[in-house]
């Protein structure tokens, strides 16, 4: 008896050793990456033309750095985006908040009509010709609402919400309040909302997440250089200049070479996300589980 | 009875209805500020698929330009650019789907089964990072790690004496077709993981216990219990994702992308993005959208058919 159970506590001993072998290897590759440009853009020229850096940064300097900040057009394209994402986020959770609580009510007449007219550009998308036409119709070309009003409603994130209503606040409490006497904007400003804290912030990110990184709109829709945002600056300096260049103005680049200067532009338009990440993490997770309920 | 009652007195009902719209008034002015929003933004472009019937000339305008009927889709199905470029979606969106679909269900068995707890929730945290990176970002950092001669991987194998040549991770097309399914696993495993774990949480312990008394091992249990207890999940998931096998990201195939690689980069996302607002033939661009969208809207309501079938939640 005893020597069966010493048994199978050695093999799962074996077993454990292997899973968390195999999971250090997996978070390696999503850590590795980052340790391998942060240390290339803090290198010396030689040492990286040496191939010489692999994650421990040699010859260390923040030249690379410097010329980013000397050069400004990082900086701007960074400073342009948080006030753009801000505004995107704040506009996106207004509808969110408008069209979810409203659907989330059993009681109301045409709810199944309005929802199937708030969900039904989420199957079928009229595609890039016709919202570009549009976006020129309204003359928004060329401006930041371009990126901000077209994606601003989502009704993937409408959804979560809805659901999270439904669920999250008892019914119990929406009726006394309104026995009370409540109006509906009175029950959901001073109820529903601060009881639904965690999924507005859930949302929040995942509005604000979703416009940090997209920049497929900015190509389309964005030809003035000042109303780049940074993926769309930093795809255009790296990915679009050729595999061994990056395009800065001459004077701020000269003196790191192009690599390094990619990894610093790299490690800049990151480390902001880097930061926040562990922090603001439990709440995507949150958002996942809630929208995997229905989505 | 209920039908009934009503049949009998339809001036009581509407009464009701209108009774009904007033309490709620509030709540239909909040509702019609999102649908003003998304008739503006969204629905407001769907006129604008006419010009898939039309000889839309941007300087003519819509009244300027001729109805052709059905000429332009005749025109895209026998223009070859147009099949490439289905047909590498088609079977890129399949590759990903053969590679990605198993892999986070993999990883939630694995990290279910992790005992120490902590390590659990870091190696969590740092799994679900890819999934918050642009493609820019990923793409740019693929560059620094993969490029032939100067990238960190192929300089490695080069010093421990593997290769003699960079490998073209990124600028051959059949290693860069591997290399983009590759990327695209890790970047979603993490994430996709999250929902598995959540319906492994969702298992009964005393399935695993009554497998324990029974003697079943570690394998087993994975096998008997927890497999069995995410299948409705699987099933739901892998239905969903092949009613999206029409679709095509634009910044994955963009950021990763290089002339060298064009033949198997050339996807429905990019022919429309160069045929349309590159190339301004906006006809053919918008025709082979409709033609997207149409098809992938047909296979996701096929998709929540079967997934009712199943007796799984649907999807709408």
């Amino acid at each position: 008896m005893t020597s069966t159970t010493q048994i199978s506590k050695r093999r799962a001993g074996m077993a454990d050793w292997i899973i968390v072998i195999i999971l250090t290897a997996l978070c390696l590759t999503c850590v590795l990456p980052f340790v391998h440009v942060a240390a290339k853009s803090i290198s010396s020229n030689t040492a990286v033309m040496a191939k010489s850096v692999a994650l421990w940064p040699k010859g260390i300097n923040i030249d690379a750095y410097r010329s980013i900040f000397r050069d400004g057009q990082l900086t701007h394209a960074m400073i342009y985006s948080v006030w753009m994402t801000i505004l995107f986020t704040v506009i996106g959770l207004a509808l969110t908040i408008c069209a979810a609580y409203p659907l989330s009510r059993k009681r109301l007449r045409g709810r199944s009509l309005f929802a199937l007219l708030l969900m039904f550009t989420l199957y079928f998308s009229a595609g890039l010709i016709p919202e570009y036409l549009l976006l020129k119709q309204l003359g928004l070309l060329n401006t930041m609402w371009a990126l901000v009003l077209p994606l601003a409603f989502s009704p993937y994130n409408m959804l979560i919400m809805k659901t999270f209503f439904q669920s999250g606040i008892p019914d119990s409490l929406e009726e006394a309040a309104f026995l009370d006497g409540a109006s509906n904007l009175t029950i959901l400003t001073r109820i529903v909302l601060p009881l639904s804290k965690p999924i507005i912030a859930t949302l929040c990110l995942f509005y604000a997440v979703g416009r940090w990184n997209a920049y497929a709109d900015a190509k389309y829709y964005i030809t003035r250089k000042a109303l780049q945002p940074i993926q769309y600056l930093l795809s255009n300096m790296i990915l679009s200049s050729g595999s061994d260049a990056i395009s800065m103005s001459e004077s701020a680049a000269v003196v790191s070479t192009p690599e390094v200067l990619q990894a610093a532009a790299i490690m800049f338009a990151t480390v902001p996300i880097l930061v926040l990440y562990p922090f603001v993490q439990k709440y995507f997770v949150q958002g996942v589980m809630i929208g995997a309920v229905k989505g | 009875m209920v039908n009934i009652s009503r049949r009998a007195d339809p001036k009581r009902g509407l009464i009701r209805l209108v009774k009904d719209i007033r309490r709620d008034g509030q709540l239909y002015v909040l509702l019609l500020i999102a649908v003003a929003f998304v008739i503006l933004f969204k629905y407001a472009a769907y006129p604008g698929l006419r010009i898939a019937f039309m000889n839309y000339k941007p300087a003519r305008g819509y009244a300027g330009s001729e109805w052709v009927g059905f000429d332009i889709f005749a025109k895209v199905f026998s223009d070859k650019d147009f099949t490439r470029a289905l047909s590498n979606s088609l079977s890129f969106n399949f590759l990903d789907l053969a590679v990605g679909f198993p892999i986070p269900i993999l990883l939630a068995i694995l990290l279910n089964e992790l005992r120490l707890k902590k390590f659990k929730r870091i190696s969590q945290t740092i799994l679900y990072l890819p999934h918050f990176l642009s493609w820019v970002i990923i793409a740019s950092i693929a560059l620094t790690l993969f490029k032939p001669e100067t990238g960190l991987v192929n300089i490695l194998l080069r010093n421990a004496g593997v290769i003699d040549q960079g490998i073209p991770f990124l600028t051959e097309k059949w290693h860069w077709a591997v290399t983009y399914l590759l990327i695209g696993v890790w970047q979603g495993m993490g994430w996709g993981s999250i929902i598995y774990l959540a319906a492994i949480t969702g298992i009964s312990a005393e399935l695993y216990e009554a497998a324990t008394v029974d003697g079943a091992s570690r394998l087993r249990k994975i096998w008997h219990v927890t497999l069995p207890g995410i299948r409705p999940t699987m099933v739901t998931l892998l239905i969903m994702n092949l009613g999206r096998v029409m679709g095509s990201n634009f910044e994955r195939l963009d950021s990763l992308g290089n002339v060298q690689v064009k033949p198997f980069q050339y996807q429905l996302a990019i022919y429309i993005y160069e045929k349309g607002l590159a190339g301004g033939n906006f006809s053919r661009a918008t025709a082979v959208g409709l033609f997207q969208s149409l098809v992938g809207l047909l296979l996701v309501l096929a998709a929540d058919r079967v997934a009712k079938k199943l007796g799984e939640d649907g999807l709408i």
